[in-house]
């Protein structure tokens, strides 16, 4: 807040109030007023307050460190292919399987097509991390407003939408992701999508509870009796309120999301050659595993670093965000 | 008691014949046929090729097949697997044997490593060796499972070899020579087990922790400790015996991610089970064995979220059943 709100009383022209010291020289520093808004504007916001418990997290900061230089590693893909000039599609045959760090032409070695293996890393982990993330926004989308609704208005809705999630987590899910990739044959945003279309039961559920237990508060009845719309009630009075619960889900739940697009396109099922992703290299570096384990161990090494750094900054968050877990 | 159960029972009825009727949908709506390869066959006459299909009954409208699926499927037939002609319960006779023994055995070690470490957690809370467990469990529970099975592979099969030292069979479940030894086929389990048990290991401690640290707070463990029980009988007989308790019905809900998991081992190193049979049955557009593998992994986990809560009920006389 600017300087100047500080000393503004809160309306202007209110009589001074009984007690409240008049005329202090100057200089001295002048006490706050009973409702003088300084006191109140001084103290920092529950997402400032969050960001400063967060700052003083060290592994989550690390975590958000390493999280964004693998965003940054996956998306300048073609910084990087053009930087060292190597190309994701094409290699020289004769180059079969370089060992890492030989030659400075192929840092990481290649891949049994003579293909730069950290070019193909950095553009199937942007393969992976679209995948991903988009697979997240979907499920978001789906699992909020499902969630929202079931918890808001209740009765027949509510039931409905929480026996067809009952249904959809008694189906095994990994079976049921084979069986529509089988069937779609899709392309990476499609694969998101089918993967979110499982994966957003979870958060239904927890903003459902979340919501139910909003719905009943005080405020939310007082902006009722005043007259506000239910649509003014969701956005204005239950959603700022959910909001935390689903950054830390979001956070948490992008790990498992990597790991399930690599373990579909691993089998075979999910992105497919020759589009590079996470997965589908450690499915063409199974076949040559006698021959070299660095390029089986590089792919699997960064899903599971950017499992690792999402996960521990969702865990971080958690505490930042979640004042019930502060003690 | 009796009645929840009946009405429970009752209650799957519905739910499983929705799931197969999805499931059957699904996997027909499937551009691939069965019949695909041998439509490819330039000495195929079409003539010839309708034939097949009527003889394998692929040129009815599926929700036909899928009554008629339904109604053998009650009676326990799941007909022939389109690709190689065997009946269905055969394979998943022959293949759910290893399966389970795999799920079994990982499972055992993981609680046999997990329960320890959690209790242990739980009482000394925050200390570095909590502290360390909880940043391990947090790495584990961050690796994906195929590439936790190359590594294993690439560790003790392929660089054992090279160091001359003695390696660790990596596919299959026994020696192909040797139908009935024991021992061989102990050694085709260990690395697959392991790898299972390693995947839930992280979750389980963290769990164990949790409950541990829940009945910890109570009223009654702390009137142990003020009659003046040792640390130790309070730790095992009040405390633990009820942290425990929850555990059983996780187990029965944790099936369906161990099948899950399974699924994934099992492809990584070969294992003859239910889930390279579902991958394999899958990738053939194989119906009827993939309609089976899938109803299975269904049926399984709609029981074991039964007898979680069943089991729940039997050992917390607090829960009430109306």
């Amino acid at each position: 807040m600017s300087t100047q709100d500080t000393t503004r009383p809160i309306a202007k022209g209110a009589e001074p109030l009984a007690g409240a010291p008049e005329n202090l020289p100057e200089g001295k520093v002048q006490p706050a007023k009973v409702g003088d808004r300084s006191t109140l504007l001084s103290t920092p916001g529950y997402y400032k307050r969050a960001w400063r418990s967060l700052r003083r997290d060290r592994v989550a900061m690390s975590s958000l460190v390493l999280s964004v230089l693998l965003v940054i590693f996956s998306f300048g893909a073609p910084v990087i292919s053009a930087l060292t000039g190597n190309d994701y599609a094409t290699g020289d045959l004769t180059n079969f399987l370089t060992p890492w760090f030989t030659t400075l032409e192929h840092p990481l070695g290649t891949d049994p097509n003579g293909r730069d293996v950290l070019v193909r890393l950095a553009y199937g982990g942007r393969v992976s991390m679209t995948v991903a993330l988009v697979a997240l926004a979907v499920a978001l989308l789906v699992g909020l407003t499902m969630g929202a609704v079931a918890g808001f208005y209740g009765g027949l809705i509510d039931s409905v939408i929480m026996r067809f999630v009952d249904v959809l987590i008694s189906i095994p899910s990994i079976a049921v992701l084979l069986l529509i990739s089988v069937w779609i044959r899709p392309g990476p945003v499609g694969l998101a999508v089918i993967i979110a279309l499982l994966g957003w039961t979870g958060l239904a559920r927890l903003i459902r509870g979340e919501v139910l237990s909003l719905r009943s508060r005080d405020y939310v009845d007082a902006a009722r009796v005043s007259g506000a719309s239910n649509r003014t009630i969701i956005t204005r009075h239950i959603f700022p309120n959910v909001i935390s619960l689903v950054i830390v889900w979001a956070s948490l739940a992008l790990p498992g999301l990597i790991i399930t697009e690599a373990t579909l396109s691993y089998l075979g099922f999910g992105v497919r050659i020759p589009t590079p992703s996470w997965g589908n290299m450690l499915q063409e570096a199974y076949q040559f595993i006698t021959l070299s384990w660095t390029y089986a161990f590089l792919p699997g090494l960064f899903i599971f670093l950017a499992a690792l750094s999402f996960n521990l900054l969702g865990i971080g968050l958690r505490d930042a965000l979640d004042p019930r877990l502060n003690n | 008691m009796t009645q929840y159960i009946i009405r429970r029972l009752l209650g799957m009825v519905p739910l499983i014949i929705g799931i197969s009727f999805i499931v059957y949908a699904l996997l027909n709506l499937v551009p691939g046929s069965p019949a695909d390869n041998i439509e490819r066959s330039p000495t195929m006459r079409p003539e010839d090729f309708e034939r097949i299909q009527a003889n394998l009954g692929l040129n009815e409208p599926w929700y036909f097949r899928y009554f008629a699926w339904l109604g053998n499927a009650v009676q326990g037939d799941f007909g022939n697997s389109y690709i190689n002609f065997a009946p269905v319960d055969f394979l998943l006779r022959s293949a759910l044997p290893n399966t389970l023994v795999l799920a079994i055995t990982s499972l055992v070690m993981a609680l046999l490593i997990s329960v320890p470490i959690g209790v242990f957690c739980a009482v000394n809370r925050n200390s570095v060796f909590d502290r360390v467990v909880n940043v391990i469990a947090t790495a584990f529970s961050s690796i994906p499972t195929v590439w936790l099975g190359l590594m294993m592979i690439i560790l003790f099969a392929v660089k054992f070899q090279e160091w001359g030292l003695p390696s660790l069979p990596t596919s299959g479940v026994r020696n192909l020579r040797e139908p009935d030894n024991i021992l061989d086929r102990l050694e085709h389990l260990i690395l697959p087990s392991v790898a299972l048990a390693l995947l839930s290991l992280a979750d389980w401690t963290r769990y164990i922790r949790s409950q541990m640290l829940e009945v910890v707070r109570l009223d009654y463990v702390r009137t142990a400790q003020a009659k003046g029980l040792r640390d130790r009988s309070v730790l095992m007989g009040h405390a633990f015996r009820n942290a425990m308790l929850p555990l059983v019905t996780l187990i029965g809900l944790t099936i369906p991610g161990i099948f899950g998991g399974a699924l994934i081992i099992e492809n990584v190193f070969g294992y003859p089970g239910v889930g390279q049979l579902t991958v394999e049955s899958l990738r053939a557009s194989d119906y009827s064995v993939a309609m089976a593998c899938v109803m299975m992994l269904a049926v399984l986990t709609v029981v074991g979220n039964l007898i979680a809560d069943i089991l729940y009920g039997v050992m917390d006389p607090r829960v009430r059943y109306d």
